[in-house]
């Protein structure tokens, strides 16, 4: 079996959906780190079946709205002499501010540079947002 | 108070800042001359970024029948536009100038970014894209009065391009307000009602809704029938506003169907579906909801000026 060591200092974003681990890894803009980062694919879990994690032997500011877009279910522990001392719990942010972009093409973002890209949330469900500009709905983790 | 408001979609408003200005709206029907010199002094910038014929004439009517003068341009290649002007720079230059701004533009959700950088203008949308066009609803709403006297407990038929139809998404997010609504929604498949309206205006209010491909079998329940024009400039693709802009045309044959107090609206211009010898019948009243556009956009001026 394949041996990942525990972090001393850091955090551990586990029950990342399958395939989101890699999107997630790039977001963080962990591939840039010059600390030790590890990604897991593939891992086995009894609730999700395969589920991806990352150990960042660091500690970074995370984006909970970008995470929570992804999965609220995804948790983060907060790692100090290789204990676990604070977890976080994520929720479905209400609004998302330049966090995803409009994919209308006749969305006015698609011109104006200064505009943030605005969504809230229509349905905590299906987890699916609203442009506040021009309302196309998108569900986030799906695209 | 609808002073230094924004109308950017029907929703800015109350159902009783609606009443307000809708009560002033027949006033200004009823006697447009006691108003011709409320607005002497005041500016109004008129920016399209598309082209008009009856929204842009009508709002620079209505501000001369007010007294007051009209700044602005009718196609972006006249100003800094063309340079590559962003939204937000031009609506604060036009601020400097005008006293109220309407603005046309064929990107969804443009005078919205445009209202965010105002201090004090009022500033009203008039159509971006395909989705909003509240000055036409105020112009559908205040023909609905004056002719049937209420907006509630009635049956509305829109037929056409619903899914581009900027004037049908403002108009059913304005009658989501009202009880009694029973909409019929006729479409070809691939023009219906986008998402946001079916899931979060429709459903969420819980109004009766019907969506069909024929016209005839709803006609003689509808109070009003909505025509709609499938619309070239929507389309990224040719061939498909080749294959659906003739699906359906409304004709002196069809209007046999209809009842005899169901009226034929339309937000105008027209290529053809509704056959020009439809116009000699009494129901239809789309020239005269034209000419109503024009008392509303009065009366949306005042109120927003602040000046009843």
């Amino acid at each position: 079996m394949l041996q990942i060591t525990s972090i001393e200092k850091g955090i551990v974003i586990d029950h990342i959906p399958g395939g989101f681990g890699m999107k997630l890894f790039h977001y963080l803009k962990l591939d840039k780190a010059d600390y030790t980062v590890a990604l897991i694919i593939n891992a086995f879990s009894q609730k999700m079946g395969r589920k991806d994690i990352i150990k960042i032997n660091n500690v970074i500011d995370l984006d909970v709205n970008f995470l929570g877009l992804i999965n609220p279910d995804i948790t983060i522990n907060i790692i100090e002499n290789g204990a676990i001392v604070k977890k976080l719990q994520l929720t479905v942010p209400e609004r998302v501010v330049n966090v995803i972009q409009c994919k209308n093409p006749r969305c006015v973002t698609s011109i104006e540079s200064y505009a943030d890209h605005v969504f809230h949330l229509v349905d905590p469900a299906k987890r699916s947002y609203r442009c506040d500009y021009c309302d196309d709905i998108v569900i986030p983790h799906t695209v | 108070m609808l002073k230094g408001r924004h109308l950017i979609d029907p929703s800015d408003f109350t159902r009783e800042e609606f009443r307000e200005l809708f009560d002033l709206a027949h006033k200004v029907v009823k006697n447009p001359e006691h108003f011709k010199k409320s607005c002497e002094g005041k500016i109004l910038a008129t920016l399209f970024y598309e082209p008009s014929t009856r929204t842009r004439f009508s709002f620079e009517a209505a501000m001369l029948r007010l007294g007051g003068s009209i700044i602005g341009f009718s196609e972006p290649n006249s100003s800094s536009v063309s340079k590559g002007e962003s939204i937000s720079d031009t609506i604060r230059t036009i601020e400097c100038y005008a006293d109220i701004a309407v603005m046309r533009h064929p990107k969804e959700g443009a005078p919205r970014v445009a209202s965010q950088w105002l201090t004090s203008m009022p500033l009203i949308n008039a159509g971006d894209g395909g989705h909003q066009h509240p000055t036409q609803t105020l112009t559908d709403i205040l023909t609905v009065e004056l002719l049937k006297g209420n907006v509630e407990n009635r049956v509305y038929g829109f037929c056409g391009d619903l899914k581009f139809g900027r004037t049908v998404h403002s108009f059913i997010k304005f009658l989501s307000k009202y009880k009694g609504i029973k909409l019929i929604l006729i479409s070809p498949e691939e023009l219906r009602v986008p998402e946001y309206i079916r899931e979060e205006i429709i459903k969420k209010n819980n109004i009766e809704c019907i969506e069909a491909d024929k016209m005839e079998p709803y006609m003689g329940e509808m109070d009003f029938l909505y025509m709609t024009r499938v619309q070239r400039e929507r389309f990224f693709n040719e061939e498909d506003y080749i294959r659906l802009r003739d699906r359906f045309i409304l004709d002196k044959e069809k209007m046999k169907y209809a009842g005899p107090e169901t009226y034929i609206l339309h937000p105008l211009p027209r290529v053809n579906e509704i056959s020009i010898e439809v116009d000699e019948d009494p129901r239809a009243q789309y020239f005269q909801q034209a000419k109503n556009g024009m008392y509303v956009r009065m009366a949306l001026i005042l109120k927003l000026l602040g000046i009843y």
